[in-house]
């Protein structure tokens, strides 16, 4: 299969006693968009932070466009391509927004006029141009949530791996954000962890869902909103 | 800024000796290590003065063996900076985090203040250089016109040297911190995750960072042992240590002119406190690093840059801030 760009096959880790994540075999295809969902404590954090290379899986292997990745750093798998964004907004506070944009554009330019063409790009995208000279620190949480996903675009990656995205976002920005997604999309395939339902039902195509570790269901978002397992044992509360 | 420096350091001998104004060269590049290492990469490392110190030595015990001075500050600079490498590479690629980084960092600089003071004895022996314990290696070759070992630098000479050193080590830093690898070095200091998920390897970054700043330390240690024409195991003591810190917070952190400033300021307070026995000169630097600490924690070279800019040019407070970072 040419088009699949993320393989993991009987990916686990335990810490300690605890298995956070219980031989997970999963598949991305080029441009797909998939949710993963689940309670808390159903192993998506965990499968989220093996592909990012921040944790090392105990067992199980993980493959993206062919090359074997697992136990790689995360500076190795970030520069074949993969945009990431953890949980906890993560950007850096002390510098501008320009220089923030900057340093992930320099990292894809060697030249620093190709750098900086990029980060002016990526801010009018954004349309962060009035506040490009701000400190991150001044920001307000939404428009941080938006540089760090000005962070991720800037290097044009094929895989979008994003941990929360809609965390503590006013409906305003919800929508903004969805937008962006949806265009990064367009060239790229993307994984999103997602509490919200309401802002997984505005984005999805297809879902996973996770429960215990393991994978309890993958299909599209109307048949698993309506699948009586599922309501059970996460949705029940919610919908 | 180097524009400002020459004319500085050629005013300067009119109104305090050479003598002392070279050990204070000395110091503010010293301080100019640190102020790159923690002030720009954010490492927190509590054990600079260990490769000042083993560039003083690196330095004497080169110089003894070889005869002649050239070489011998090479290579006591390419030793320590060669030491830093492993010592860095183990503490980066360990992932240690900063508490332990600051630990581990001392406590490498007190282990070599008690290794080199045991070395007395014809056990410690290095060539022709005796290590000689607690009264360290005295009567080594000091600084000559490379390739003239007769022709000696010294006094006047000696500062003059020491100067350049600095004002050229700054300028060096300067573009350091201009290039990609400075920019980049702040990212990490500002967020070391975030950099690794740009794709930026943090861990070679900082050891080549941490190298650099120990080169810095040795060359200044190397310069010291010339003023000093001895080296003892008290270039590794914990007072050392700790005036490092002490002038890089007095002079501000993050900016280049803070560290110097700092050292030049503080070394010269503590030898005009020399000459008098009233007060106890560790008491008055405590004092000062408090007053600092709590009245301007920014340190006193960001505290008047903000003065400068909001007395003279009155610019919006956003705008000043940013000039405050392009500045530093």
């Amino acid at each position: 299969m040419p088009d699949v760009v993320l393989e993991t096959s009987g990916l686990s880790r335990h810490f300690g006693g605890v298995v956070a994540l219980d031989n997970v075999d999963f598949l991305l295809r080029a441009r797909e968009l998939r949710c993963l969902i689940g309670p808390n404590g159903a192993g998506k954090s965990t499968f989220f932070n093996c592909l990012t290379g921040l944790i090392r899986p105990s067992e199980g292997h993980i493959f993206m466009r062919g090359d074997e990745t697992t136990g790689w750093p995360v500076h190795r798998i970030a520069s074949l391509g993969v945009g990431i964004k953890t949980q906890v907004p993560s950007v850096m506070d002390g510098l501008t927004v320009h220089e923030n944009i900057w340093l992930a554009a320099s990292r894809h330019h060697r030249h620093s006029d190709d750098a900086e063409r990029r980060t002016d790009e990526i801010i009018a995208r954004l349309s962060l141009g009035p506040m490009s000279h701000q400190f991150l620190a001044h920001l307000a949480h939404g428009e941080r949530q938006l540089v760090e996903l000005g962070l991720v675009m800037t290097g044009d990656p094929w895989l979008v791996l994003l941990d929360e995205p809609a965390a503590g976002m006013s409906p305003e920005d919800m929508v903004r954000i969805g937008e962006i997604l949806r265009e990064i999309n367009e060239t790229a395939a993307m994984i999103i962890v997602e509490h919200d339902m309401k802002f997984v039902r505005s984005i999805a195509s297809r879902i996973t869902v996770f429960h215990q570790g393991r994978v309890l269901l993958e299909d599209e978002m109307e048949r698993v909103m309506s699948d009586p397992t599922v309501r059970d044992i996460y949705l029940g509360r919610t919908a | 800024m180097t524009a400002v420096a020459v004319p500085v350091t050629l005013v300067l001998p009119q109104v305090i000796d050479s003598y002392t104004l070279t050990v204070l060269a000395i110091y503010a590049m010293l301080a100019l290590s640190l102020g790159l290492v923690w002030g720009y990469g954010g490492i927190l490392c509590f054990g600079q003065a260990a490769f000042f110190g083993l560039g003083a030595y690196g330095y004497a015990i080169g110089a003894l063996n070889v005869g002649e001075s050239t070489i011998a500050l090479i290579a006591a600079v390419a030793a320590t900076a060669a030491i830093a490498a492993v010592l860095g590479a183990m503490m980066f690629y360990g992932r240690l985090g900063d508490v332990y980084l600051a630990i581990i960092t001392l406590v490498v600089t007190l282990i070599l203040y008690r290794f080199m003071s045991s070395t007395a004895g014809d056990a410690y022996v290095l060539g022709k250089a005796r290590l000689g314990g607690f009264n360290g290696i005295p009567g080594f070759p000091t600084l000559h016109v490379p390739g003239n070992p007769s022709a000696y630098i010294w006094g006047d000479a000696l500062y003059y040297v020491c100067a350049a050193s600095l004002v050229l080590v700054l300028a060096l830093v300067t573009l350091l911190l201009r290039s990609g690898f400075g920019r980049v070095a702040v990212g990490i200091r500002e967020n070391e995750t975030r950099m690794g998920l740009l794709g930026y390897d943090v861990r070679a970054r900082k050891t080549l960072l941490f190298t650099i700043g120990a080169a810095v330390a040795a060359l200044a240690g190397a310069l010291y042992a010339n003023w000093g024409e001895i080296v003892t195991p008290r270039l590794f003591g914990l007072t050392q240590s700790a005036e490092i810190i002490i002038w890089c917070i007095v002079g501000g952190f993050g900016t280049r002119l803070g560290p110097i400033l700092g050292a030049a300021s503080m070394g010269y307070l503590k030898f005009l406190l020399g000459q008098q026995s009233l007060v106890d000169n560790t008491l008055v630097m405590g004092l000062i690093l408090i007053l600092v600490v709590l009245f301007l924690p920014r340190g006193l070279v960001p505290a008047l840059e903000g003065l400068w800019i909001a007395a003279w040019q009155r610019m919006p407070a956003r705008q000043m801030q940013r000039r405050r970072r392009n500045l530093a």
